[in-house]
Parts: structure tokens; C-alpha cells; sequence
């Protein structure tokens, strides 16, 4: 579904910051996009979404294709009517605006009221609690209820691919579990796709069927989900476990000398 | 107790005062507009509500139109104008910090108070709406029809765009626009389109402002000055708030009438026209978003 081909991002003109990444989404798979502050996975995700722009950044090599066609070179609200749509670090709702409000801009590119409807229905059926809450302005709600808000929002412009910037970010675990079984639910219900970027390794591995790991803005592992779950370098950096699969201290860490053969 | 106070001049003081405050609230309303979609504040409103009369005005005297074409043409005039200096002068602006934005405008505001006397010619025209110049007498109040109709414009738009805002789409996203650019962008709203929209609605309401006003003050370069006037209006009924426009007018409208019948005569006059800047100035100390103005909300 979608393709990028070896891209370079370039911030001011002058910062690099993504050095030929290349990644695949299979159509209706979920595939997770893990790495540490900083490695480029946020960037990522806007230069798909085409928000970079607006930040002043640009996509200066390769290309991004969507279902074949390159996307790379449109504008942002163009984007989300081909079918792909980003939400955010940090939930970032319309917080002077209601509940149902949001959803309403949420669906902007949707072009019939009837569409619009229907469309807050299907967000309120996998997330009830925001039809309690329909009313009340974005920015007095919880964060779990923000993060249910902001996919919800996204779910509105009727998507073919979501990309999903860590929703586990600030949450309690078990609000964190109920936003990925809905996100599983997207992909086995609605067919939908979905590229998630997470810190939360663990998590992110448990949910998705494929997965890169970014560091320095270059992918350095690729592989399906189980592969990567039981590889050394991910068990010891990502999921914190040593070779054996128990809790390793940091005593016995030998981080620098094994991260040495990514970065060159 | 109060041997000068007479409630039939009280009331007559009250009435005009609600309809100047409407009146008011009809330009505050092209303040908030910009603000709510943009986040900048217009220092050229006022000068755009000169421009506004300058058009109609011409087109009344020079070009002899009757005054409903005249109407039209102001409103389409003005409506080209707002989209026009948004592609000018204010999209090249967008990332830019708000300051720039706001600079642009007190510099566009100058520019426009210099070149509409050059264009139009200086001297004092009116504009003469086709209703009687006779004040309706109603019981102990004289009403000039002139400011019942820019009272009853002003109602009409100010409901026609809380309606525009709080119900239709357009304006949800609009809404959305101004609470967070990016993320209405990644929402599909094309962002610069809003913005320019929202100066064509300025653009709107200037030119009805500018027909009222023109025809009860004359039509010339000091027409600009009602842009400075609306400003405690605005910020005593909040900068993006279309109640508070309205609200903020009928304050201001009553508080310089009354001032200007009740103290005028004991301090010897002038007070109407600094009354509504303490007004602002005790508003700015004790409420400084104004009384429906959005807060900052705080979340930790």
C-alpha cells in the first residue's frame, strides 16, 4: 500500500535529518515503526502526511508512493483525501472545540452530511465514552479520552492507512491496552492499515505484524514482528531483557561497543 | 436626590446607546473574524471600513447607481479586496510569528489612509440611505432611522455568523484552523483557503459597516478612527467571541452616552470619548480575555 523509496529530509535547508529511509506497509497489516528520541520516526510520519511543510522541512530525495502513485509532492489536505491520515504526538486535539466538534473537522474532507453522521456513530461504537463526553470542549478531558479523540478524529476522514504517533505516550497501561485492541480492531473490522510509531517496544511488537527499527534517521533492522521480538540487539536495547529473556541489570550492559556496528 | 435626573432622558441616552453598540459590534465583528481563524489581530479594520464607504460612496455620486446596486457592488468590491491583500500580503506571512502579521496590517493601515485620498479625492461625502432623515418618534424617544437600520444590520449578521460558526462545517473547521494550524491541516482542511475566507468575511462586514457608518458620520479619511473605537469593544467582550462583540458594543455604546449626557455637562464635555478606553483598561487588569474570550486552558 505504501512504498517509500530511499528518502532524504532535509529541516532549514541545511539539517539533515532522514538519510535514505526505505520502508514498506503491506495493505491491511499493521506495521510498527520503533527507535529512540530522536531517530527520525516522527519525521517519518510527516513526510508521509505531508505536514513537514509547514515546519519547514522538505523531502530532497526518493520518493513516497501510495498504491503506486507518488504522494510526496502534495500538499497536506491533499493527503488525507487520498486516504491517509496522521495523529499525532501528544494527542494535540481542538481544544476549544467540543467532542463532536472534532470529529466534524475530522471528517472535513468527507463531502456528505449523511457521511459525516455516520461517521461520528462508528467513532462513538469504539469509543463510548466520547458519546458521554459529546458535548464537553476537547481540552477538559482526560488524556486517555484525549488519545481516544484524536484516533477517533483521524477515523472520521474515512482512512485507508492511519499512521499513529505513539498513542501509549503518558497513559496507564490498561488505557494503553484497550487503544491497541481498538487499533487491532481497525485492521481485522475495517480493514484498515496502519504505520505506528511507538517507544513502547514491547507493546508495539505484541500488536504489529511487521517492524523497522530507525536510529541516526537510517533504518537498521527490518523484519516481521516475531522475528524481531526474539532478536538479541532488540531483547537487550528495545524490550530490556537479557539473552536468557530475564530483566538484565545495567552492570552487565555492553550497549556502546554492540550499538557501534549500527551507526557506522 | 438627582434634581437633573429625568428617566425619559435616561432612556432616550439608553436607547441610542444599544443602538450604537450594535452598530459597533457590526465592525468588532471584522475583528473577530480575523482573529478566530487567524490569531492576528487587524489594525486596518477601521481602514478597511473607510475603503468600504469610499466605494459606496462613489458609486452613489460619481456613478449616479441606485442604492441597493451600490450595496452590491461595495460588498463584492470588498470581498475581492479581503481575498486579495490575504494572497498579497498575508499568505507570504504564514509560519511567521503573529507579530509579523499584526505589523503588516498597521502598516496596511497607514498605506490604505494614504492612498484613498489620493484615489477618491479628500473632501467629505455622504452617503444617503433611500428612508426618511425624520427621527421616528416613539413616546419620549427620537430614533434616526439611520442608525434603527445599522442596528438591525448588525443583529442580522451577528446571528447569521454564530450561526456560521457554531453549526455549518465550514465554520467548525474554521474553528479548528484557528486552534491549531498544523493539525488542521493534517485533518484535510486546506488552511490558506480558511484563511483567506475569513478575510473575505471581514471584507463583508466592512463593507456593510462602511455603508452605515459612512452614511451617519460622512464619508472621508477620518472614518478610519472607528476602527481605534472598536478596539474596547473587542477587548472588553473577548477577541474571538461573537457574543462578546456584541455584548462589548452594547457596554461601550451605553457607557459613552451615558457619560456624554451625564458627566459632559458637569466636567464640560469630552468624556465620551475617553469613557470606553478606562472601560478597556480596567478590562485588560481584571479580565484580560475578555468576558467571553477563550482561556488558555492549563492541563498538567
Amino acid at each position: 500500500m505504501l512504498t517509500i523509496n530511499n528518502i532524504e529530509v532535509v529541516y532549514d535547508g541545511v539539517i539533515l535529518v532522514l538519510k535514505g529511509v526505505s520502508l514498506e506497509v503491506r495493505d491491511g497489516s499493521i506495521t510498527t515503526l520503533l527507535g529512540a528520541n530522536g531517530a527520525g520516526k516522527t519525521t517519518t510520519l510527516k513526510a508521509i502526511s505531508g505536514v513537514l511543510r509547514a515546519e519547514r522541512g522538505e523531502v530532497t530525495k526518493g520518493s513516497i508512493e501510495l498504491d503506486g502513485k507518488r504522494i510526496d509532492r502534495f500538499a497536506a489536505y491533499d493527503i488525507v483525501s487520498h486516504g491517509v491520515v496522521q495523529v499525532f504526538e501528544g494527542r494535540r486535539v481542538f481544544v476549544n472545540l467540543t467532542v463532536e466538534e472534532n470529529l466534524v473537522a475530522g471528517g472535513h474532507v468527507v463531502p456528505n452530511l449523511p457521511k459525516v453522521r455516520a461517521g461520528i456513530e462508528r467513532v462513538y461504537s469504539y469509543f463510548p465514552r466520547l458519546k458521554e463526553r459529546r458535548q464537553q470542549q476537547a481540552g477538559y478531558l482526560s488524556g486517555g479520552e484525549q488519545q481516544m479523540l484524536a484516533i477517533g478524529r483521524a477515523l472520521m476522514s474515512d482512512p485507508k492507512l492511519i499512521l499513529l504517533d505513539e498513542p501509549s505516550l503518558g497513559l496507564a497501561p490498561m488505557l494503553v491496552e484497550e487503544i491497541f485492541g481498538i487499533v487491532r480492531q481497525f485492521v481485522t473490522k475495517e480493514k484498515l492499515t496502519v504505520l505506528l510509531v511507538e517507544q513502547n517496544a514491547a507493546m508495539a511488537l505484541d500488536l504489529a505484524d511487521h517492524g523497522y527499527v530507525m536510529e541516526n534517521g537510517r533504518i537498521v533492522l527490518e523484519g516481521a514482528a516475531a522475528t524481531l521480538r526474539e532478536n538479541s540487539d532488540i531483547k537487550e536495547f528495545y524490550l530490556g531483557l537479557n539473552e536468557g529473556g530475564v530483566r538484565k541489570s545495567y552492570r552487565d550492559s555492553k550497549r556502546y561497543r554492540r550499538r557501534k556496528r549500527w551507526l557506522s | 436626590m438627582f434634581d437633573w435626573f429625568e428617566w425619559e432622558f435616561t432612556l432616550s441616552l439608553l436607547t441610542n446607546g444599544v443602538l450604537i453598540g450594535l452598530m459597533y459590534a457590526l465592525i468588532a465583528l471584522g475583528f473577530v473574524l480575523v482573529y478566530k481563524a487567524t490569531d492576528a489581530i487587524n489594525f486596518a479594520q477601521g481602514e478597511f471600513v473607510m475603503l468600504a464607504a469610499f466605494f459606496g460612496a462613489v458609486m452613489l455620486l460619481s456613478a449616479g447607481a441606485p442604492f441597493w446596486v451600490a450595496v452590491l457592488v461595495t460588498l463584492a468590491g470588498m470581498i475581492a479586496f479581503g481575498f486579495g491583500l490575504e494572497r498579497v500580503v498575508l499568505r507570504p506571512l504564514i509560519g511567521r510569528p503573529i507579530v509579523s502579521v499584526i505589523m503588516a496590517t498597521i502598516g496596511l493601515a497607514a498605506v490604505l489612509r494614504g492612498v484613498a485620498p489620493l484615489v477618491f479625492g479628500a473632501e467629505t461625502r455622504s452617503i444617503v440611505m433611500p428612508v426618511e432623515d425624520a427621527p421616528i418618534i416613539w413616546g419620549p424617544l427620537f430614533i434616526s432611522p439611520i442608525q434603527l437600520i445599522g442596528a438591525g444590520v448588525a443583529v442580522m449578521f451577528l446571528a447569521a455568523f454564530t450561526w456560521f460558526f457554531l453549526k455549518s462545517r465550514m465554520g467548525i473547521a474554521m474553528r479548528a484552523v484557528a486552534d491549531n494550524q498544523q493539525v488542521a491541516m493534517a485533518m484535510g482542511i486546506n488552511v490558506e483557503r480558511y484563511f483567506a475566507l475569513a478575510w473575505a468575511m471581514a471584507g463583508v462586514v466592512s463593507a456593510l459597516g462602511g455603508i452605515v457608518w459612512g452614511s451617519l458620520l460622512g464619508v472621508d479619511v477620518h472614518l478610519a478612527l472607528i476602527g481605534l473605537k472598536v478596539f474596547p469593544v473587542v477587548i472588553l467582550g473577548g477577541l474571538d467571541s461573537i457574543v462578546g462583540a456584541i455584548v462589548g458594543g452594547l457596554i461601550i455604546g451605553i457607557v459613552e452616552n451615558i457619560a456624554a449626557g451625564y458627566l459632559d455637562p458637569v466636567v464640560g464635555g469630552g468624556t465620551k470619548d475617553f469613557a470606553p478606553y478606562v472601560l478597556m483598561i480596567i478590562a485588560l487588569m481584571v479580565r484580560p480575555y475578555g468576558i467571553f474570550g477563550k482561556r488558555q486552558i492549563e492541563r498538567v
